[in-house]
């Protein structure tokens, strides 16, 4: 059964828009955690988009058939993003960090510096 | 020895001295005198081959495609300029031993001096002129350690930036000036240039590559106006002075303008451009130095003038200047490194080198006066010694010098310079070791011992055999350098000789030592003229314009740069929006070529579910333990996607990073505030949303368009499909691409993610080590507890599925090169077993059955990678190249080793350690006194009579 008016690529490109969408308005927020889930959500997106640039394919994993010639999707993007899905683990690791050390540093989670008259401090 | 090794040699001895001076200071300085006597040997092994005349070359490509050849050729010139660097060098390694103190790090002194003594030898030896740029920086570099060596000093840390600003701004230019000299011959090796003169002059772009490279040199070499650098230079220890600034870094801009002297040279632009510099600084360095009270100042400012003289030489752009030019390259080396060694004593011993307060130490130091005395002559240009010799040369050219029509302005000016040269010289020998011996010295001086004079006597016994045999004794050296220099063996009539009749040369010099006896008597009125009269401070001049530019440079950056990362996310969506508009309205759309694929009610509620929960998350973002909910909702149905569409890797992938990350964000949120405020006024929100909303539906109609249509290009993914088995042994080519295709990248990623953890580490560390330590320890949970920090349930139930876990994150392992699976996927699963132990157990049960420390996991995994990759070049392969096979052992089934398998192991180790360590360290910002029970379970049926009895225990 299929639902006539809808396809898979329809439904690919507006999660990957909607994802994006929702990644950028939380990277525009002003405290860090926020950002982290907009960073998060973007990188589905991203991981998303790069994966669909193979095209997409049902039923077709990039395990050889040794008994049959079978379709195949395009195992390259999907190489690329394992990859990256495992980097933004480790991004998305150091940026908690940082925020998390930021927070408990100055009891503040704005991401924006306050301003104050820099101190010119210059080695004679 | 190869040219490679010569130029080598400094480099590689340069880790001796530092780590040898645990040994003591002679078997630091051994050490690095050896590295310099090895490469000077095999520098003299080929002094037969170069007096012959011949070229040796050697080279291999390095990076041809940039023109970059590692191309050494050892010329006259080459030759003449690498023994006095090594040779000199030699002596100054030894001087040093004795000059320096027992406070002074004296293991880096040396390894910092190889290093400038290698960088000098490269740029001597180069054949490429890219590879004399890299070798020409790094003398500036190791030349700033050097000068700055004594870095408590602010006078020390201010010349050495001074020298390094000056320098490294000439070589900026120089590169460009090199980079289109390399353009108008077409090739960057120097032995292809010095072939083209006739291109290089007749192309437009000479006078711009001319102007660019003598930027390069004259900042090297301390010419006018780039000069005052190097008197503050000398708050370097002596030894550097006398290396840097007599013998070799200053020297490297006269190199390099002899060495490109018969392609550049010849035009009335080099003439007047070089010549006249030469000209301006010799007379301005020798008036200065007269002035000057401090023993290196004055020394400083002579060699600014002995510079100037050399590049007005060159300047001339006739083959005798060029001869005379190499020939007082000789005698200024020896006699200035003579002098500085001496200067160096003088302050050593008698603990001051101002001229005021010295005076009659002939009598106390009787052997360094002798030394003093005869390099001072010698630069004077008093017979019997060198620098008489090649001064009244110098003196004979001018003569025949026509500037702008004038025949006198030349040679007045150059007998003026002689003339405040032989008076500095008089000076020195006269305020200083001549005249009544004083009693109110700083310290009481002498002679050093041996090993300080030995070098300095070595010098000075060449300026007097150089001065009375200089035909014998440098005539064949100075023919093969200035016949290099002038590209080629035709030199001109020349005669090295003391006596050359009465010339006008010879009336010139009588001038300028009668002149010079006379300026310093009249010494006394004359500088305190000097010092009323008003003149221009080079080094404010320089700090003000430093000031300038600091001040220049912060409006910038504190104007773009202001902390506001908004602001900067801000402008980066919109540039990013804005350009892929523009590529869009500038590119072409071809039709769709391909057909949408149906979908089956599952998938859209699936898909449903992902929107909702995007959207969710956009509207609960304030509360933030939800949206994490609500976004682990979206992590699963792009798992589910993948899966469904024919990426079981990625599937599997995503769900265990989605459980690491959960567990992650989940404990920083614990010490964080729970909700966000609302900040940012309702335009603000509404602006990012439109900007959300641009961003996402460009995004989607992109990938929309794409997905209809086929590729442009055909893709490399047909030959991973037909070459993952019969090349990669696998059949999983997902994997295979991963750790043999594109086994280099997955290298570098593990190294990435290790480095990743050990950021978090180290971050942890330093936060932990601060005061938010106290804070930490006293917090209060703003949130309620559980009543139960270890249930028992999830106790057991981890406990037991830990085998169980780890046999998987195995089954998965081994699996992975023919089906889904592999190192990162069994990783992430073994790490959230253990993770599990962190959360059931607690943070302290777990770190007491802690075997190994999560950086040495990540740090052999990524060994154990890079041992693979380095297997195969035993078997002649390139770095990486995976070998496979299968065997049958008779009970089992047949299998298959791949030392694929073996990388996949150090990806499954780097990816284990980094998700451990990274998530240990966050969870210690938890630990506070008394939160470690002493049982890992709250309510164990099998503690209570131990309970009892350690109750019982404590009331006794």
């Amino acid at each position: 059964m299929t639902m006539g008016f809808l396809n898979i690529e329809f439904l690919v490109a507006s999660a990957v828009g909607l994802l994006t969408a929702a990644g950028i308005y939380l990277i525009l927020r002003r405290r860090t955690f926020p950002v982290i889930l907009g960073l998060s959500l973007l990188t589905y997106g991203v991981n998303i988009f790069l994966f669909a640039t193979g095209r997409l394919m049902v039923d077709a994993p990039p395990v050889l058939n040794k008994y049959a010639e079978v379709p195949y999707t395009d195992p390259l993007p999907q190489a690329l993003v394992l990859t990256a899905i495992v980097i933004s683990f480790g991004m998305t690791a150091v940026v908690v960090m940082i925020a998390l050390a930021a927070y408990l540093s100055a009891r503040d989670d704005k991401i924006d510096m306050p301003h104050h008259p820099e101190d010119e401090g210059e080695d004679a | 020895m190869s040219l490679f090794l010569i130029a080598a040699l400094p480099f590689l001895g340069a880790v001796f001295p530092a780590l040898l001076i645990r040994a003591g200071r002679n078997a630091s300085a051994s050490a690095a005198g050896l590295t310099s006597f090895l490469a000077f040997v095999g520098l003299l092994l080929h002094a037969p081959a170069v007096f012959r005349g011949e070229v040796i070359q050697v080279g291999i490509d390095w990076l041809p495609a940039l023109g970059l050849n590692a191309n050494f050729f050892l010329d006259g010139l080459g030759f003449l300029f690498a023994a006095m660097i090594l040779g000199i060098g030699l002596l100054v390694i030894l001087y040093a031993r004795f000059y320096l103190s027992r406070e002074d790090p004296m293991g880096n002194f040396y390894t910092y001096l190889l290093l400038f003594q290698g960088a000098m030898v490269g740029i001597v030896l180069s054949d490429n002129i890219l590879l004399l740029l890299v070798f020409w920086e790094l003398t500036s570099l190791s030349s700033f350690l050097l000068i700055g060596y004594w870095k408590h000093l602010p006078e020390g840390r201010q010349g050495a930036r001074m020298a390094l600003a000056i320098t490294g701004s000439g070589g900026l230019a120089m590169i460009g000036g090199m980079m289109i000299l390399g353009n108008i011959v077409g090739s960057y090796d120097l032995s292809v240039i010095l072939q083209n003169k006739d291109l290089i002059q007749a192309s437009p772009l000479y006078l711009p590559a001319l102007i660019l490279i003598l930027l390069g040199c004259f900042t090297k070499s301390a010419q006018f106006p780039f000069h005052f650098w190097l008197p503050h230079a000398m708050a370097a220890p002596t030894p550097v002075s006398a290396y840097l600034h007599s013998a070799t870094m200053v020297k490297a801009g006269i190199f390099l303008m002899a060495r490109l002297w018969p392609v550049l040279s010849g035009t009335p632009e080099w003439f007047y451009i070089v010549a006249t510099t030469g000209l301006v600084t010799m007379l301005l360095g020798a008036v200065i130095a007269l002035f000057k009270d401090d023993l290196k100042a004055l020394l400083a400012f002579s060699t600014v003038s002995h510079l100037g003289l050399i590049t007005m030489l060159l300047g001339f752009g006739t083959k005798i200047a060029a001869v005379t030019a190499v020939f007082h390259i000789i005698n200024h080396a020896t006699f200035k490194a003579a002098l500085f060694m001496s200067a160096g004593i003088v302050d050593h011993e008698a603990h001051t080198r101002d001229i005021k307060r010295l005076g009659g130490l002939r009598h106390l130091m009787p052997v360094t006066a002798t030394i003093a005395i005869v390099a001072a002559l010698s630069m004077a240009g008093i017979p019997p010694f060198n620098g008489f010799l090649s001064k009244e040369m110098m003196l004979e050219e001018t003569v025949h010098t026509l500037w702008a029509g004038s025949h006198y302005l030349v040679p007045g000016l150059a007998l003026l310079a002689a003339l405040f040269s032989a008076a500095y010289s008089f000076r020195f020998i006269g305020h200083v070791f001549l005249g009544q011996t004083r009693d109110d010295y700083p310290a009481k001086p002498h002679d050093p011992g041996f090993g300080m004079w030995a070098g300095p006597a070595l010098l000075v016994s060449l300026v007097v055999l150089i001065g009375l045999f200089p035909a014998h004794l440098v005539g064949p050296l100075v023919a093969v350098a200035a016949g290099a220099v002038t590209g080629g063996a035709d030199l001109p009539y020349y005669s090295l000789k003391l006596w050359h009749g009465l010339t006008p040369a010879l009336y010139m010099s009588g001038v300028a030592v009668i002149g010079g006896l006379v300026l310093l008597k009249l010494h006394a009125p004359l500088i305190a003229a000097w010092n009323r009269a008003p003149r221009p401070e080079a080094k404010q001049i320089f700090d003000s314009a430093m000031r300038a530019l600091t001040k220049l440079s912060q409006i910038i950056t504190d104007g773009l740069h202001n902390g506001a990362i908004t602001r900067y996310a801000f402008l980066m969506m919109v540039f990013i929006i804005g350009i892929s508009y523009f590529a869009y309205s500038t590119g072409t759309m071809v039709p769709a070529t391909r057909e949408v694929q149906g979908v089956g009610p599952i998938t859209v509620i699936a898909w449903f579910c992902l929107m909702v929960a995007t959207l969710a998350v956009v509207a609960k973002h304030r509360q933030r333990q939800l949206s994490l909910v609500l976004i682990g909702v979206v992590g699963l149905v792009v798992s589910l996607g993948f899966n469904y569409l024919s990426a079981p890797d990625l599937a599997l992938t995503q769900l265990s990073v989605e459980v690491v990350t959960m567990v992650l964000l989940l404990l920083a949120l614990n010490f964080m505030p729970k909700d966000s405020p609302v900040e940012a006024p309702m335009w603000v929100r509404l602006r990012d949303g439109g900007i959300a909303v641009v961003g996402g539906l460009g995004a989607a109609l992109l990938i929309y368009a794409l997905m209809l249509r086929d590729f442009a290009l055909p893709s490399i993914s047909e030959f991973h499909l037909a070459n993952s088995y019969k090349g990669g042994g696998g059949t999983n080519v997902v994997n295979v691409i991963l750790v043999d295709f594109r086994g280099y990248d997955t290298f570098g990623e593990i190294i990435v993610l290790g480095i990743a953890a050990l950021v978090i580490y180290a971050l942890t560390e330093a936060v932990l080590g601060s005061r938010v330590r106290a804070y930490l320890l006293n917090r209060k949970p703003d949130m309620p507890q559980a009543g139960d920090a270890h249930p028992m349930m999830m106790v057991v139930a981890t406990r037991v599925m830990m085998p169980l876990a780890l046999m998987v994150a195995a089954y998965i392992f081994f699996r992975g090169h023919n089906l889904p699976g592999g190192g990162f996927i069994a990783g992430l699963i073994a790490a959230i077993a253990l993770l599990m132990q962190y959360m059931a157990s607690g943070f302290s049960w777990a770190s007491e059955r802690q075997r190994m420390f999560y950086h040495g996991t990540i740090g052999s995994g990524v060994l154990i990678a890079a041992a693979t990759g380095l297997g195969s070049w035993f078997s002649g392969n390139p770095f990486l190249t995976s070998a496979f096979g299968y065997l049958h052992w008779p009970p089992l089934e047949e299998f298959e080793w791949a030392t694929a398998a073996l990388f996949d192991l150090g990806v499954f180790l780097a990816v284990v350690g980094a998700v451990l360590l990274a998530l240990e360290s966050l969870a210690r910002f938890a630990w506070q006194p008394g939160i470690s029970s002493e049982h890992a379970m709250d309510i164990n049926p099998a503690r209570d009579d131990a309970a009892e009895a350690a109750a019982a225990e404590g009331e006794a």
